[in-house]
């Protein structure tokens, strides 16, 4: 920021203003819009550079990704049904950030998650009513997503093993987990080439939002976020756990228990994962199989970042990613550029985005003291 | 069960020979990590640099025909993500972890962004020193064909144990690892040791990367490598940042990874997925055993994020 962009401002708020409560608030709030947009811009501007360097036309690109993103009602609908598994997968990431801790093994949790809810499935059906079968899905995958995420917390503050490694392992871990139940004890025998667990008739199926070819999950993640949102912001749990994350000295001194913070908010963030795992079986493929190893809890770490890890910042967040992984196949088809564009992107962005944190406290524009001054 | 003319001892034989082939990757981003973490950083990024480092390595040996230009031109790009993770983590309130994340993702796009025409075309192998010539059982003159890589690793591991002790340059490496004021006391800066340590520890990195595409399994594909280059990272805790272990916890890596293909080798389909798995479990059990609530690891350099509490 430059001397004269600061002198800019300043006039306006050594006057007493009746405005200043409210710039004194904009000032805080502004600080993080700004700067994340700036680096999102910032970004892109270094993406478009990479796609001239191998002779492309980042116009043609970006174009072609609004396109297929949010060009029409279908790409809406898409992009928006690839968005709800990614609300569910960041706050895998982003409610453990609170407390300070970098979970990255999302990935685990949907899998397994998936896997679980499949295999409650498979006695229900027929027996219960779809409502209470999907019910109990869904519990089932909460249930092993927070047990595997829940055990990288507990393993971090009982044995001081580092999160973010073991999360990662838990989830290569899952994947062999699942490729053994599904080749072997949940295998319908039906599924010839591809091995899978017997296949969810479609009354049994999560079903639509109706009037949309949407399914419910994109409803349960916005919930999900908000959920977690009054968890944080308004629970004596949530602030308990903010200041875990701010000073882990600081929480014991004053007797808060940090271990069950730790392991109830990595236990409820995995079982949203889980639950990612089970709306991806109930609503997108019908069984479990290795086509449920979406790369979601990945893509979900870094909407956690972009959004901060805050849960309400995630859901428009999480509607951009899904729109930029729903134009991965039109890039593929109308440009000749290989489905790794999105991830080349998805990584740009997420260094940018990361290299930005250094960005704060470092203008005063953004200093609510400064608009306090009269 | 198929007849290999050795019947169950071609299981021991097939595990210690798959440990050595296995392990040389790990061996290699073991030490590059050593190097990065004992100057107090840590690079979660290597498994990036690692798929980046085996896609650059297959491309340039596919193009010239040469494994050791690919294996050098690894080595440049692998320095080069170093010195991009180096260079962000010295600015103030950036998270070293987090990164590692974004350059693991980062670098994975670039090589299947890059990679995708290199898929087809066959690329040569690096070369390998035939140790069971001696043999005339083909078990056991496979399991001794050994490259010439995992010589240069141990070697490797061997000098940098010896270099930490034993140089200036180790020295000031374990400074600034141990205490970045006592580095800048003493007058080093300790922002460019890191940034010289990660440069390093990224192009290690790429070797391991080469080795996978050059050597075993010896083709590029989006799928070459399964967590190498994470679990390198628990295994450099293992090894309490000693190089030597390294290399020791390698083997003993790779023979974990080794354990299913020589499972079915001798016939035995059943669980093949659980014994695949077996590496990330060792993992894990190790990180478990090693690793204390109360107190920073043992041997952790004390500037290092990853054992504080």
């Amino acid at each position: 920021m430059t001397v004269e962009a600061e002198n800019a401002v300043l006039p306006i708020a050594i006057r007493p203003s009746p405005f200043r409560p409210f710039l004194e608030w904009t000032a805080r709030r502004a600080e993080p819009v700004v700067i994340s947009l700036g680096a999102v811009l910032v970004g892109l501007a270094l993406f478009s550079l990479f796609i001239l360097a191998i002779g492309k036309s980042p116009v043609q690109l970006f174009q072609v990704m609004y396109t297929g993103a949010f060009g029409s009602w279908f790409s809406i609908q898409n992009s928006l049904s690839r968005a709800a598994p990614l609300l569910l997968t960041a706050l895998c990431v982003a409610l453990p950030a609170r407390l300070g801790l970098i979970v990255i093994g999302g990935e685990g949790a949907v899998v397994l998650g998936g896997v679980a809810a499949a295999a409650t499935a498979l006695p229900l059906v027929g027996t219960v009513s779809p409502m209470l079968a999907l019910l109990a899905m869904a519990i089932a995958g909460m249930l092993v997503g927070g047990l595997w995420v829940g055990l990288a917390g507990f393993l971090r503050h009982y044995r001081g093993v580092n999160e973010t490694i073991s999360s990662l392992l838990l989830a290569y871990l899952a994947i062999a987990l699942m490729n053994q139940l599904v080749e072997g004890p949940l295998r319908d025998p039906a599924s010839l080439n591809k091995p899978s667990t017997s296949p969810l008739p479609a009354e049994y199926m999560m079903g639509d939002i109706p009037g949309m070819t949407l399914h419910w999950g994109l409803l349960i993640g916005i919930g999900a976020c908000i959920l977690s949102w009054v968890l944080i912001e308004l629970t004596s749990f949530g602030f308990a756990a903010r200041i875990a994350g701010g000073n882990v000295r600081a929480a014991q001194i004053q007797g808060l228990p940090v271990g069950r913070l730790i392991v109830g908010f990595t236990a409820i963030a995995g079982s949203f994962a889980g639950l990612a795992g089970m709306i991806e079986v109930a609503a997108v493929q019908g069984s479990a199989n290795a086509s449920i190893v979406t790369g979601y809890g990945y893509t979900g770490i870094l909407v956690a970042f972009l959004a901060r890890h805050n849960p309400l910042a995630i859901i428009p967040v999480a509607v951009l990613l899904g729109g930029l992984e729903a134009s991965g196949g039109l890039i593929q088809r109308r440009l000749g550029l290989p489905d790794a564009t999105v991830m080349v992107l998805q990584g740009t962005l997420f260094v940018v985005i990361l290299l930005c944190e250094t960005f704060y406290d470092r203008f005063k524009v953004f200093n609510p003291d400064l608009w306090k001054r009269s | 069960m198929e007849d290999t003319g050795l019947g169950l001892w071609g299981v021991p034989l097939a595990i210690i020979g798959g440990a050595i082939r296995v392990s040389t990757p790990f061996i290699f981003v073991s030490l590059g990590e050593t190097i990065t973490e004992r100057s107090g950083r840590i690079n979660l990024g290597l498994e990036g640099t690692l798929v980046l480092g085996a896609m650059t390595a297959y491309a340039v040996a596919a193009t010239t025909g040469s494994t050791w230009l690919g294996v050098l031109a690894a080595m440049f790009v692998g320095s080069i993500f170093g010195i991009v993770h180096g260079w962000i983590c010295k600015f103030p309130k950036v998270n070293d972890i987090a990164i590692g994340i974004a350059m693991m993702q980062f670098g994975l796009g670039l090589a299947f962004f890059l990679g995708k025409p290199f898929i087809q075309p066959i690329a040569p192998k690096l070369p390998s020193i035939p140790l069971g010539a001696w043999s005339d059982t083909p078990q056991v003159e496979a399991a001794l064909n050994i490259n010439v890589l995992f010589f240069i690793g141990a070697a490797l591991a061997l000098v940098l144990f010896w270099a930490f002790r034993h140089t200036r340059i180790g020295l000031i490496l374990r400074v600034v690892g141990d205490s970045t004021d006592a580095a800048r006391a003493m007058g080093i800066q300790p922002d460019f040791v890191r940034l010289v340590a990660t440069a390093i520890g990224g192009s290690l990195a790429a070797i391991g990367g080469a080795y996978l595409s050059l050597y075993y399994p010896g083709s590029w594909n989006e799928g070459i490598s399964s967590g190498q280059g994470l679990m390198a990272i628990a295994l450099v805790i293992f090894a309490r940042w000693n190089p030597v272990g390294c290399f020791l916890a390698a083997l003993l890596f790779g023979g974990a990874g080794a354990l299913g293909p020589a499972l079915q080798s001798v016939g035995v389909t059943q669980g093949y997925y659980l014994f695949y798995a077996a590496p990330y479990v060792l993992t894990l059990i190790i990180l478990i055993m090693t690793s204390s609530p109360n107190r920073p690891l043992i041997g952790a350099p004390g500037a290092l994020s990853l054992t504080k509490l």
